[in-house]
């Protein structure tokens, strides 16, 4: 081996540690986990995975988030598209000033809007639905979206919107047909980064729901102080939390550079 | 069919972009329109493609006015100077794609598509995508695009600018061919004189967003009407010099010669001249036979031609001749010009003489 590798290799099993305990926790008993330090499962188990399938309540959690979340990429995404296409395209008044404004909501806190989402879906009757969280993500992930869309828009000449024109393309065959395929690399980006953001996102979802929509983050919490320590199933629980995010990365990698070169993510 | 512009203007906020421009475009040769970088060629282009709209004025096609009409229902085609295409499609759907749109049938698209695959030698590279060819080759394609929809009007706006010299000279001496027969009105906008002098066809000199002067390509060459359109018409630049009729002489600081011809008897008084480069030459022939001497200030050698810049009183100049003559920068070298390849100006710009 070369010397050389020798501190990525470190830095890699530094960064893995916390996941690979987490991953080895989930095959080990709640006993063991609580009586000592132990590197591997000494009792191999597959008994929190075998529950969090079966009970209703733990699925559920998972069914809850994964439907969420993809209703707000959706809307995030298909929002986000037009919108970009006018920050790239046209020049309007005060279009530099609505571009930083719709930025700003990305660094606001998420707590400031929990009271009013929560007081306003109530009094629209969508509180504890699938649509509420999807809806209030928009809130940061709107604005991400249209930032990475812009980015990969102003990468495409407007001579391609022109040369469509002349061809015989309306205009919203022309961006259906041939403006969106050719940016596909920002869509994935873009999607990517609401499915993440929604995925990992606690406190509003916790807020807007109760029990129909409850995410599996909030499942999670409340199974800890219910019945005591099952560190074990949390740990299966916080597992098959990380598998979703990992798979979206693994189609998405390539795009992901593209969008690094360009600055945009 | 043929397209006619009459007083057309383009505004961009308080400024005019195209100023009153009337121009009669006919199929069967080419129009080139010639200008420096920013004289208005792309904005003109883009107003008789309805892509960006008019201040005033109307355009007309086959006698229709289509002034209102969208660009998609124009029938007409585009070549940019950038080689645009359909990224995420290959060479054939891209030259299929303004016929689809058409709802064109199946087959026909496919008779049309490979005819012109043919043409500009795309049979091979039917299926691949536009970033797997060579930028000859993308610009081929968008060609091949532009003449599989058998348009009424095709723009080419500069398609040779980014291509490297080979490519371009392969593909200029294609152009005329193409689009030969085809009944189109065929435009094409270049900065580069040469360009279109060996398209032929009439050109039209653009200087900032104005027309100056149109007509047949040769003519425009040996006929300038105006200081500007000598000037646009040549590269290198033209030398101009402002001159001082008195009797049938005309004195040029401590040169002087004799006019023949029109010019002799223009009333005495201010002139400018113009003369292009390869009159003045570094060595006395029958015609070149007024005795210029300037210090030499810049030399450039382009295989069988050589050039100099040099100075002369006021004035710069520039020299253009075949063969290589060993100029020393620095040193006083004795020029000769043949006076009776000058254009003579008035004072307010227009040709006298």
């Amino acid at each position: 081996m070369q010397k050389r590798s020798i501190v990525p290799i470190l830095y890699i099993l530094f960064l893995m540690l916390p996941i690979y305990w987490l991953v080895a926790m989930s095959f080990k008993t709640t006993n063991e986990i609580l009586s000592g330090f132990s590197l591997f499962p000494q009792t191999f188990t597959l008994d929190a995975y075998r529950t969090i399938f079966t009970d209703p309540t733990w699925y559920w959690g998972y069914i809850n988030s994964i439907l969420y979340v993809s209703i707000n990429t959706v809307i995030s995404v298909a929002v986000a598209l037009p919108a970009a296409y006018a920050f790239s395209r046209y020049r309007f008044l005060g279009d530099k000033q609505l571009f930083f404004w719709l930025l700003t909501n990305r660094m606001a806190p998420a707590a400031v809007f929990a009271l009013p989402f929560f007081q306003l879906y109530s009094a629209v009757g969508i509180f504890d639905t699938h649509l509420a969280v999807a809806l209030a993500h928009c809130l940061f992930n709107i604005p991400l979206a249209v930032w990475i869309l812009e980015g990969f828009m102003g990468g495409v000449p407007k001579e391609l919107d022109e040369t469509a024109y002349v061809d015989g393309y309306s205009f919203p065959r022309f961006f259906v047909t041939i403006f969106i395929p050719s940016i596909k690399a920002g869509v994935g980006v873009a999607a990517f980064f609401a499915f993440m953001f929604s995925w990992v996102e606690l406190l509003l979802a916790k807020t807007l729901t109760a029990v129909a929509a409850k995410p599996i983050a909030a499942t999670m919490t409340k199974t800890a102080s219910s019945a005591g320590y099952e560190l074990g199933l949390l740990a299966a629980a916080g597992t098959l939390t990380i598998i979703p995010g990992a798979i979206v990365i693994y189609f998405v990698r390539n795009y992901i550079a593209k969008g690094f070169a360009m600055g945009r993510v | 069919m043929t397209l006619e512009l009459h007083n057309v203007t383009k505004r961009v906020g308080a400024n005019l972009h195209i100023k009153e421009t009337s121009l009669v475009l006919e199929p069967g040769h080419f129009n080139v329109l010639l200008g420096a970088t920013g004289s208005g060629k792309t904005s003109l282009i883009k107003l008789m493609a309805g892509l960006d709209p008019l201040a005033s004025g109307t355009i007309k096609m086959d006698g229709q006015d289509v002034t209102r009409l969208s660009t998609q229902k124009r029938n007409i085609s585009l070549v940019h100077q950038f080689f645009i295409n359909y990224p995420h499609m290959t060479v054939y759907e891209n030259i299929a794609s303004p016929l689809k749109v058409a709802g064109m049938a199946k087959s026909e698209i496919q008779g049309r598509v490979e005819e012109a695959a043919d043409i500009l030698q795309l049979r091979p590279m039917l299926h691949r995508r536009p970033h797997e060819l060579s930028g000859g080759q993308q610009q081929r394609c968008a060609l091949a695009r532009a003449i599989a929809k058998e348009s009424k009007a095709v723009f080419l706006d500069e398609p040779l600018a980014n291509l490297d010299y080979k490519l371009r000279e392969e593909l200029r001496d294609q152009l005329p061919d193409l689009f030969a027969g085809r009944g189109a009105v065929v435009v094409y906008a270049t900065s580069e004189p040469e360009e279109a002098l060996l398209l032929g066809g009439k050109t039209a000199l653009m200087q900032d967003g104005r027309v100056t002067q149109f007509g047949p390509t040769a003519e425009i060459y040996r006929n300038p009407e105006n200081v500007d359109a000598a000037s646009v018409f040549s590269d290198p630049p033209i030398n101009t010099a402002r001159i001082e009729k008195r009797g049938d002489a005309a004195h040029l600081g401590d040169v002087s010669w004799t006019l023949s011809g029109v010019a002799a008897s223009l009333a005495d008084g201010p002139y400018t001249i113009a003369i292009r480069p390869h009159h003045v030459l570094p060595l006395p022939s029958d015609t070149a036979n007024v005795r210029m001497p300037g210090e030499v200030q810049v030399t450039e050698l382009s295989g069988s031609e050589s050039s100099a810049h040099f100075e002369m009183g006021q004035g710069s100049w520039v020299s253009l001749s075949p063969g290589v003559h060993p100029y020393q920068v620095g040193e006083t070298h004795e020029f000769y010009m043949d006076p009776t390849a000058c254009f003579v100006f008035a004072p307010d710009g227009f040709r006298v003489a």
